[in-house]
Parts: C-alpha cells; structure tokens; sequence
C-alpha cells in the first residue's frame, strides 16, 4: 500500500493506463484523486476515456498499468460486486422483469438482509427520491424520469460511501433534466456521499460538480472547479470545450508579468493574460468568452486595446441578443449582449469598436 | 358533465359510431381482399383435409353401409341382447347383399379392426351366403361357430352405424367386452399408449438437450461482435439449409457401426473391434440425429431474445453485490424465458411428430408415434392413423394453451 496516500482521497487513480487492443492506449497515465464527500464529474467528448476510467473504478475492466485505490485499498483486483460501488447506468438499467420494490430488494437481498430491515431501507429510498407509491410497479409503467429516480434509489439503497454515474440524464429532456441535476445534487449533499459522475453535457457539469475533471485524448486536460474551468481555461481545448469562445490567433509582442499584448497575424494589437506562453514572439491563441466582449467605449477599462470590428448578424434569442462580427478577418467571432431596455441597437454592416478586460482573454497554446 | 350521455354525432347529425364504420369499411374490404387468396390456400390446402382426416377418425362406413338389415335388428333390441333369430336371419340377408355387392371384405375389415382375425369370417360367409337356409342361426353357426361369439356381435353393434368411437378405443389400448362395456386390453398388447409416453418422453429429452446445447450458442452469438457472431450463425444454420435426408444419411456415415465415430474410438483404443458401439438404428441414434437437426429451431429463438438483453442488466446486478452466479440466475435467466419458452415449445412440437429421421435411424425401438401413424396410413387403417393424429394435435394443443397460461403467447418471439 503506497504511503503518501493522504486521509481525504477516497479514491484515488494512480498512473492508470488502459489499453484495450494493445496498440494504443484509451487513457493514458491517468492520475486523480478524489476526496471523500466530493462531487467529481469527468468531462469530455466521446472517446475520451471518461467512460473507460469509470468502468474502470466500477470493475467492469480492468487497468492495463498502474493502481486504483478505494478508501487506501488497492482494488485491482477485487471482482465489481466486492466493491461495494453504486452505479446509475446510462439507460438506467432497471431490471425488467421485477418490480420497483423487488428491484430495490435485490442489493439488500444479495447481502443476506433480513426482511423487516430491506423494506425499511427500501421505503426510505423510495421516499429518499418522492417514488414511494411507485413499489409495486414495473419499470416499463414508468415515465424516463421516474425510471431515472429508480435507478438512483437502487444505487443508494444498500448505502454505498461511492456512486458512480454514467450519464445518468441524457436520455431525459431539457427540463426534466435541468430538475435531476438539483435532485442528484440534493441528495450528494444531504447523504455526503462521493460521487463520480460522467457526462459530455458542459452545462450539467458545471453546475453539479465541486471539481470537474476535462478528459481529451485519455488524458485529463485540466482538474478544477466550475468557475475556474470556465473563467480560466488552461488550455485551448479546455476553452473550446467549455462554453462559447472566441478565438483569435497571433504573436506575442510584448510580456510583462501578468499582462501580454499579442499581434493578430492581420495587424492589430489586443490584450491578453499570459496562461501558456513564455516568450516573445511565440504564436498564441487568445481565447474571449462571448459574454465579455464590450462595444462601448464607456465600460473598458482605461488603456484597454480595441479593434475594429463589422457588424454582420444579430440573432434574437431572448434573454441575450448574439452579435456575428467580423474581427481581424474572421466571420465567426461573437458577442453577446444582455437584453435590457436601454440596449444600444446594432444593425448588420455597422462598423463597431470592441475590446475587453486583459484578465478575460487568455493567450493560450496555438493548438 | 351533463346527466344525460347522448350518442355522439357528427355534423350533419349522424351517429359517429356508424359514421366511423362507413369510413373504415373501405379499407377493411380492401384488406379482406388482400388477404384473401392466402386465406382460401389455407382452407382449401390445411383445414379442409385436416378436418376430413379428423372426421375419419369417428366415421367409418365400410360396414353400415352393407349391414343394413343387422342395423335395424340392432336399433330394435337393446344392448346386451343375445343374437336371436331374427338377427342371424338379417345377417344372412346381408351377407347375401355383400356376395352381390362384392363388399364382403370391405365390411369384414371393419370388423377386423376391433376384433382381429375376422376378415376372413365375413368373406367365407358371403360365398356361401346363397346357400343358407332358415333356421339360419344353425346354418351360419354350422358354417363357421364363431359367429356365435358375442365379441364380434358386440363389434358389428357399434360397427352398424358409421359414426364410432371404435378407433379412439384402440388408438388408447382399450376394447369393447362383449356386454358392451370398454376394457383395458391385455398388457402384451398395450402399444398405443405406451408409444405416445415414450414419444413424449423422447420429445422432451430432445428438447432439453437442445436447450443445454443452445443456450451458450446463443448467448455466445449474442454476446460477439456483429461480424463474427455473422460468421458462427451460418455454421448454425448451415445444416438448417442442406436437406434433412442428406443431414440424416450423414449421420448414419458417422454413426454405423464401421462409421467414422466408431473406427476412431477402436483406433484410439477406446474400444476394442468386437465392442464397437450401436449408436445408430436404435434410440440413441433417434436422439442424437433428431437433437443436431433440431438445434436450430431452439438457438434462433433463444439468440433473438438474448441480443435484446442489455449487458447493462449485468452490469448493474454486479455493482449491486450479485455474484455472476446469482446475476445468471437471477436477472440473466429470467430475461431469456420468452426465448427458452418459445424455443422448447417448438422444438418439441416439431420432436413430436416426427417422422423421417426416426424412420431412417430409429430401427426397432427408436420409433416414434408418427412412424406408428405411418405405418397404419400404409395399411390403409386410415381411421386408426386419423385417431393417432387427432391424439397427437390434441396433445400438442393442449401444450400450446398450457404455455399460453404459463408464459404468454403474445410473450413467444420465433426471431
């Protein structure tokens, strides 16, 4: 048993690598720790590794190389139903031929519990997701998200320390959805259980998780929470994946601290946080979030840098407007804009000034 | 809610009901017709001569309709009388009809049927029916003394009208007594009953080997890759393709006492020269052949049901602390009963009746009832072979409901 393994990780993976045909690897030197009581989900497009490092941490495959630990207990080689491990599986996985209540029973009664005690724990779950008049029915009588609560009942029943979930919600819609995020966030808190949770969804990501794990190319791009992940990007995949964002590519002209002023290869300068550029002259690209472009004067910063820019599109979506613009050659660079009363109305082929705080754009590696 | 419920009408104050009749009744002429040439192919080719076969069973008129005169005596005098004078007097007369009408033989095989060796009785008499003179219960009792015994007066009884359940009586080993009654033939003689328990017996062994045979195929095929499980359900099917006689023949190349089988148990040693075993022309090799061609009738079924079971379901038993033994017995078997249902019953429906392969291999004690229903078809004992099958299609029905009450038909998927 490694030594250095600190109390508070639960779980943690240590230079795990998976290959499934021997050629290459799915996840490659994987490292993660995770503590106990947190809310980790593993982000990423599919083919990423996120679902294989679950399944991994679930028993269904085994690690090529490296060590996965369970509460300071190497589990490599312990068979999935000795780990003690709930699951939420991605169509829910309710068994059809039993009841709700029989399917609920069967965790308990796997592990020799007694009658009396399954039904206690068996309506407290129930109860635990509002599905308590549900036990006698079948899966196939239940709508998808009643189905989802089942599952997650079935997987807290038997009062596992760990849940995993395999993108629990993306067979449900938008609102429905949006609804189990509070509910599955709900019960984390109020159970302190650890959860490790797989999605591609960015939005649910960012809003469930304490920290969130960027998978890409079986490796993680970046581990932090939320906000960070979103304001402060460490690379350019992880600002192309989270969110909306503008790109602009150029060459470092000047550095000083924590302050870069960056040539566009079209000419103009812009400002930027130095993230992943060391040197003058090395070609960068600067990422802006959408939401934090200005286009007035007023509300920039002193000094601040702008540009010209064309308007060519406005879209209506309600709460905000999207502006198209043409910057520095590009036709696809956004600006969104609140949608308040005073609002200054845009028109396509208006020829604008834009800018931004420093802080909010980040020069990254080229990609 | 209003109190009153008032049918619903359409605009123009039609009943909807009729008004939805009137619309639809176009498209179900047009389906009926459709369906049509299917449903007449079915009746003409299937229902038509399945039913006449069933009426042979309980309607044989080779006797009533040359006995006419004993007919009347026997509608006029109860059961259980004796033969008095009256009646041999109608018999001669109907022997007389039969020399003329050439029907004796015809008429004493019907008697022949219940009890045997009488033919000949009836054909004898007919020659020299001319001859016979009152009193005629001496002269026919001069010309052959069996016509004294009430077995066969019993027999011509219930033979005189042509609807009888005479061939039901011997397809389930049991005879009319001479008063009338229905008795259990000798036990040397039981042969019916036995067979039909021994088909089913056979059957359902059949069924089971195919099921443990099939069920890893299948799971097998459910579990692989598209390609390869592609690959391995043409060596399934492959033998589902080629003809039964040659699969059956082949068998017998494998099989026979110099067949491949034997001659590389005797070259390993296994078995010495003169020890080589019989596996074919006999039970075992009824099995062996009637399990191999019917194995993909229980795979098919079984991998249809199993590619829908999700390995999820696995999955999710094992998280929650279930061996694999217990998620086998538990979440994976249950899954599967639609298939291993609908697998077992047609398998053994098909095992039941038959006929080809237990003829070529089955030598003496490896045939099954159809073979029996054969042999009496040859015969031309088409009534006890209508009877034998009328058994056998209730047997087989009484199954079909019997799964429909276990199980569910709706719950049966063929592929």
């Amino acid at each position: 048993m490694a030594s250095e393994t600190r109390s508070d990780d639960f779980v943690v993976f240590d230079h795990v690598q998976k290959s499934y045909d021997g050629v290459s690897l799915v996840v490659k030197d994987l490292n993660l720790n995770i503590g106990k009581g947190e809310f980790l989900t593993m982000l990423g497009p599919s083919g990423s590794g996120k679902t294989t490092c679950l399944m991994m941490l679930a028993g269904f495959e085994t690690a090529t190389h490296g060590e996965i630990r369970l509460d300071g207990r190497n589990i490599n080689l312990v068979p999935p139903h000795k780990r003690g491990i709930g699951m939420v599986f991605q169509n829910y996985a309710l068994f059809p031929h039993m009841t709700v209540g029989e399917n609920l029973s069967f965790p308990l009664e796997v592990r020799g519990m007694g009658k009396d005690e399954r039904e206690t724990k068996i309506k407290r779950a129930l109860d635990m997701v509002q599905m308590g008049a549900f036990a006698n029915r079948r899966p196939a009588q239940l709508s998808g998200g009643q189905q989802q609560r089942i599952a997650l009942a079935r997987a807290l029943v038997f009062d596992p320390a760990l849940v995993l979930m395999d993108e629990p919600l993306g067979a449900l819609d938008k609102q429905l959805r949006e609804h189990m995020q509070f509910e599955i966030k709900h019960l984390h808190e109020s159970l302190g259980i650890t959860v490790v949770y797989v999605t591609h969804d960015q939005g649910e990501a960012l809003t469930m998780s304490d920290r969130v794990a960027v998978f890409n190319d079986g490796r993680i791009q970046q581990l932090a929470p939320p906000a960070d992940l979103y304001e402060r990007p460490d690379n350019s995949f992880v600002a192309q994946f989270i969110g909306e964002n503008n790109k602009l590519t150029g060459a470092v002209e000047e550095l000083s601290g924590d302050k870069a002023l960056v040539r566009l290869s079209t000419g103009e300068l812009i400002d930027a946080t130095p993230v992943n550029v060391t040197a003058k002259g090395q070609q960068t690209l600067v990422s802006i979030r959408p939401e934090r472009v200005e286009f007035k004067p007023e509300m920039m910063p002193p000094g601040a840098h702008m540009i010209d820019a064309t308007v060519l599109e406005i879209i209506y979506m309600g709460d905000i407007l999207r502006a198209r613009l043409r910057v520095a050659g590009h036709d696809d660079f956004v600006m969104k804009m609140r949608n308040t009363i005073g609002q200054t109305k845009l028109s396509p082929g208006q020829q604008i000034k834009i800018g931004w705080h420093p802080a909010d754009a980040r020069a990254l590696d080229p990609m | 809610m209003t109190d009153t419920t008032a049918p619903l009408t359409t605009a123009d104050g039609r009943p909807l009901k009729a008004a939805l009749a009137a619309a639809q009744s176009r498209a179900r002429r047009k389906a009926f017709f459709l369906v049509a040439p299917l449903l007449l192919f079915v009746v003409v080719t299937f229902i038509i001569p399945i039913g006449q076969m069933l009426q042979r069973s309980v309607y044989h008129d080779g006797f009533s309709k040359e006995a006419l005169n004993l007919a009347a005596w026997f509608d006029a005098n109860p059961e259980g009388t004796a033969p008095d004078e009256a009646a041999f007097a109608a018999l001669a007369a109907d022997l007389r009809q039969m020399k003329d009408n050439k029907s004796a033989g015809e008429a004493g095989t019907r008697i022949n049927y219940t009890v045997p060796g009488t033919r000949s009785l009836f054909t004898s008499s007919a020659r020299g029916a001319d001859k016979l003179e009152p009193p005629f219960k001496e002269a026919l009792l001069a010309q052959d003394k069996k016509w004294g015994d009430p077995l066969i007066w019993s027999a011509m009884r219930a033979a005189s009208s042509p609807w009888t359940s005479d061939f039901y009586l011997i397809a389930t080993d049991r005879a009319r007594t001479a008063d009338g009654g229905i008795e259990q033939v000798p036990e040397k003689e039981r042969i019916y009953i036995w067979l039909f328990a021994k088909t089913f017996v056979l059957s359902a062994l059949i069924t089971g080997i195919c099921l443990l045979l099939a069920f890893p195929i299948a799971h097998l095929l459910a579990t692989l890759p598209m390609a390869r499980a592609n690959l391995l359900m043409i060596l399934v099917l492959l033998p589902f393709w080629t003809s039964l006689l040659v699969r059956t023949t082949s068998w017998i190349v494998l099989l026979q006492g110099q067949g491949v089988v034997n001659n590389i148990l005797v070259s390993l040693g296994l078995v010495s020269d003169d020890g080589r075993i019989t596996m074919i022309y006999n039970q075992t090799g009824t099995i062996i052949v009637m399990t191999h061609i019917l194995l993909p009738f229980m795979v098919l079924p079984l991998y249809s049901v199993m590619r829908t079971i999700k390995p999820s379901y696995a999955r999710a038993a094992r998280s929650l602390g279930a061996t694999s033994w217990t998620t086998f017995r538990r979440i994976y078997l249950p899954q599967t009963l639609p298939g291993i249902g609908a697998g077992a019953l047609l398998v053994f429906i098909l095992a039941v009746g038959y006929y080809i392969t237990p003829a070529l291999v089955g030598g003496a004690d490896g045939q099954l009832i159809s073979n029996l229903i054969q042999f009496h078809m040859s015969k031309s004992n088409w009534s006890l072979a209508a009877a034998l099958s009328g058994m056998l299609l209730l047997g087989v029905l009484l199954l079909y409901w019997l799964y429909d009450r276990l199980v569910g038909i709706d719950k049966l998927k063929l592929g």
